[in-house]
């Protein structure tokens, strides 16, 4: 049986999104004319200014062009569905971006996203472009806590740009930026669960299996298996699966601040999302930590995938700065 | 054998044409293990590297040509894990046979090492973690044991996709190391990689190609 979706050709489908994009934030977002692929902010990019350059897949919008804009990420890179951007895309992206401050790649730890990410920053260096990459590592479910660095990067991106970008924005030197991001990333805890599968536009079929009556939690953005099977249970529990998993790794102390996010994954509505917020929030007040700032939406998505993340960064006072810097996006704003 | 740039034309035209009738059971492969779009990757990989290879005039180029240009299309129209992977192994190949008009049987057979060289380093894998490798490595030392050994061009290739076959089939009982399948533990035991068993279409292709060079 084929999905609906309101497409038109399936292999048309990121490229007419973005056209889509571009005309929906024309103050916000252009497209390079050479790259239409390459999404750089309207404002933001200046000289003597770290760029950020992130990137990935498309189907999680709004990431992450939506984090493109002022305070924020500089330019991102769009691959197709589900897939790494080529390097071509990434170039493009920092030298438009390239403010004489070095440009930092700031990406999700995929296999794909690594290669392409690398390749491109290898070609840059022969044209004497600085770049260094920091990759983002929050999915708590994807690997255990003593191999961080096999972690994927999940819905905790939105955190970890904000900071960075912030950092840059405030014009940190290039260590200072990938310290930040590194930072940032340390301190952010994401783990999801999964109701219903997603369809890729080129497919139409979902693409993985799961009963009516079950839940898949761990499972990644793009559908890959997580954790644990099992029957579906009531908002509250399934808050808690997470919740304990996060609190346990965080390992903060009464009084601590945190940012949250909780994330639809695509088609769970906000309805839902509040009633996990909720639980989130009993729990933080049991914890004795307090609740500094909460999101609460589709901020990364896996196509019309039903489930959600949650999100935790551990902020510091620094981090607790960078995350309430102003910043104006297409897709978000502070 | 005399394999000319046009017939490097039509090897490109023979890969896509196969890839594509596989493409929904590759995304059906990568279903289980991954995210289901590994199909749809190399389609648009094979059709845009066979697409840009067919519009250079066969009288200027050269064989080395034909490989980097198809690196550089398929990479650019995928991106992915098989971008940077294919784009590297054709960049090899064409490195292997640069400087020549024509190739023999022997350039031929040596291009699936230089590919699978290649994909080896991009990749940063080794034998037995359930990759694309699994396949490449076997296929390419059997086409070169086969050659060594006095066989023809076309038992050569047949023994490389033999090869690429039974490594193929050899990733359902191993533990993957790399990309989004590393992620799954147990779970994909009993699934062979798709990336291998895209490779062995691959392989299979340049097995029927040769087949076809009189």
């Amino acid at each position: 049986m084929k999905t609906k979706k309101l497409i038109n050709a399936g292999a048309d489908a990121v490229d007419e999104m973005l056209q889509g994009v571009l005309a929906a934030h024309p103050n916000h977002l252009y497209a390079l004319a050479d790259a239409p692929r390459a999404i750089i902010a309207r404002n933001g990019p200046r000289k003597g200014k770290v760029g950020l350059v992130v990137g990935g897949g498309s189907g999680h919008e709004p990431a992450f062009l939506g984090y493109v804009g002022k305070g924020l990420a500089d330019a991102a890179a769009i691959g197709n569905v589900f897939a790494s951007p080529p390097p071509d895309p990434i170039m493009a992206c920092a030298k438009a971006v390239d403010g004489g401050a070095g440009v930092l790649f700031l990406y999700g730890n995929y296999a794909g996203d690594v290669m392409n990410f690398d390749m491109a920053a290898e070609m840059l260096g022969l044209d004497d472009l600085e770049v260094r990459t920091v990759l983002t590592t929050d999915d708590i479910a994807s690997a255990p806590a003593d191999q961080r660095d096999k972690r994927r990067g999940v819905a905790g991106n939105v955190f970890v740009f904000k900071a960075t970008g912030a950092a840059c924005d405030l014009m940190y030197s290039f260590d200072e930026a990938e310290r930040v991001a590194r930072h940032a990333n340390a301190r952010t805890f994401t783990m999801g669960v999964a109701l219903s599968p997603c369809s890729l536009p080129q497919t139409l079929k979902p693409n993985f299996e799961i009963g009516d009556d079950e839940m898949e939690i761990g499972m990644g953005i793009h559908g890959e298996p997580g954790v644990a099977r099992g029957p579906l249970k009531p908002a509250d529990a399934v808050t808690d699966d997470l919740m304990d998993r996060i609190l346990h790794e965080m390992a903060a102390s009464p009084g601590d601040r945190v940012a949250v996010l909780v994330n639809s994954l695509g088609s769970t509505p906000p309805m839902e999302l509040y009633i996990m917020m909720r639980r989130v929030k009993s729990r933080l007040d049991a914890a004795g930590l307090v609740l500094h700032t909460a999101l609460v939406g589709n901020y990364c998505t896996s196509l019309e995938m039903a489930g959600a993340s949650i999100t935790v960064m551990h902020l510091d006072a620094e981090l607790q700065r960078l995350i309430d810097h102003p910043c104006d996006c297409a897709m978000f704003s502070r | 054998m005399t394999i000319t740039t046009a017939d490097l034309q039509r090897l490109f035209a023979m890969i896509a044409a196969d890839i594509a009738v596989n493409r929904d059971r590759l995304c059906e492969l990568d279903g289980v293990i991954g995210d289901a779009d590994h199909g749809i990757a190399m389609d648009g990989g094979c059709q845009a590297a066979a697409t840009a290879v067919a519009a250079l005039d066969p009288a200027t180029t050269e064989p080395a040509t034909i490989f980097n240009t198809a690196a550089k299309a398929f990479l650019n129209a995928v991106g992915a894990s098989s971008g940077p992977l294919y784009a590297t192994a054709f960049l090899r190949a064409g490195a292997a046979v640069k400087g020549k008009s024509t190739l023999t049987d022997d350039d031929f057979v040596a291009l699936l090492t230089a590919m699978a060289d290649g994909i080896q380093q991009r990749g940063k894998a080794e034998p037995g973690e359930k990759t694309m490798l699994d396949a490449w490595k076997p296929a390419a030392d059997a086409a070169r044991n086969a050659r060594q050994a006095g066989a023809s061009l076309p038992a050569s290739l047949a023994a490389a996709t033999e090869a690429a076959r039974t490594g193929c089939e050899a990733t359902a009982a191993m533990l993957a190391a790399k990309g989004r399948a590393s992620r799954l533990g147990e779970r994909v035991l009993g699934h062979v990689d798709p990336g291998a068993a895209s490779a062995v279409i691959i392989v299979a292709a340049m097995e029927r190609f040769v087949g076809t060079i009189g």
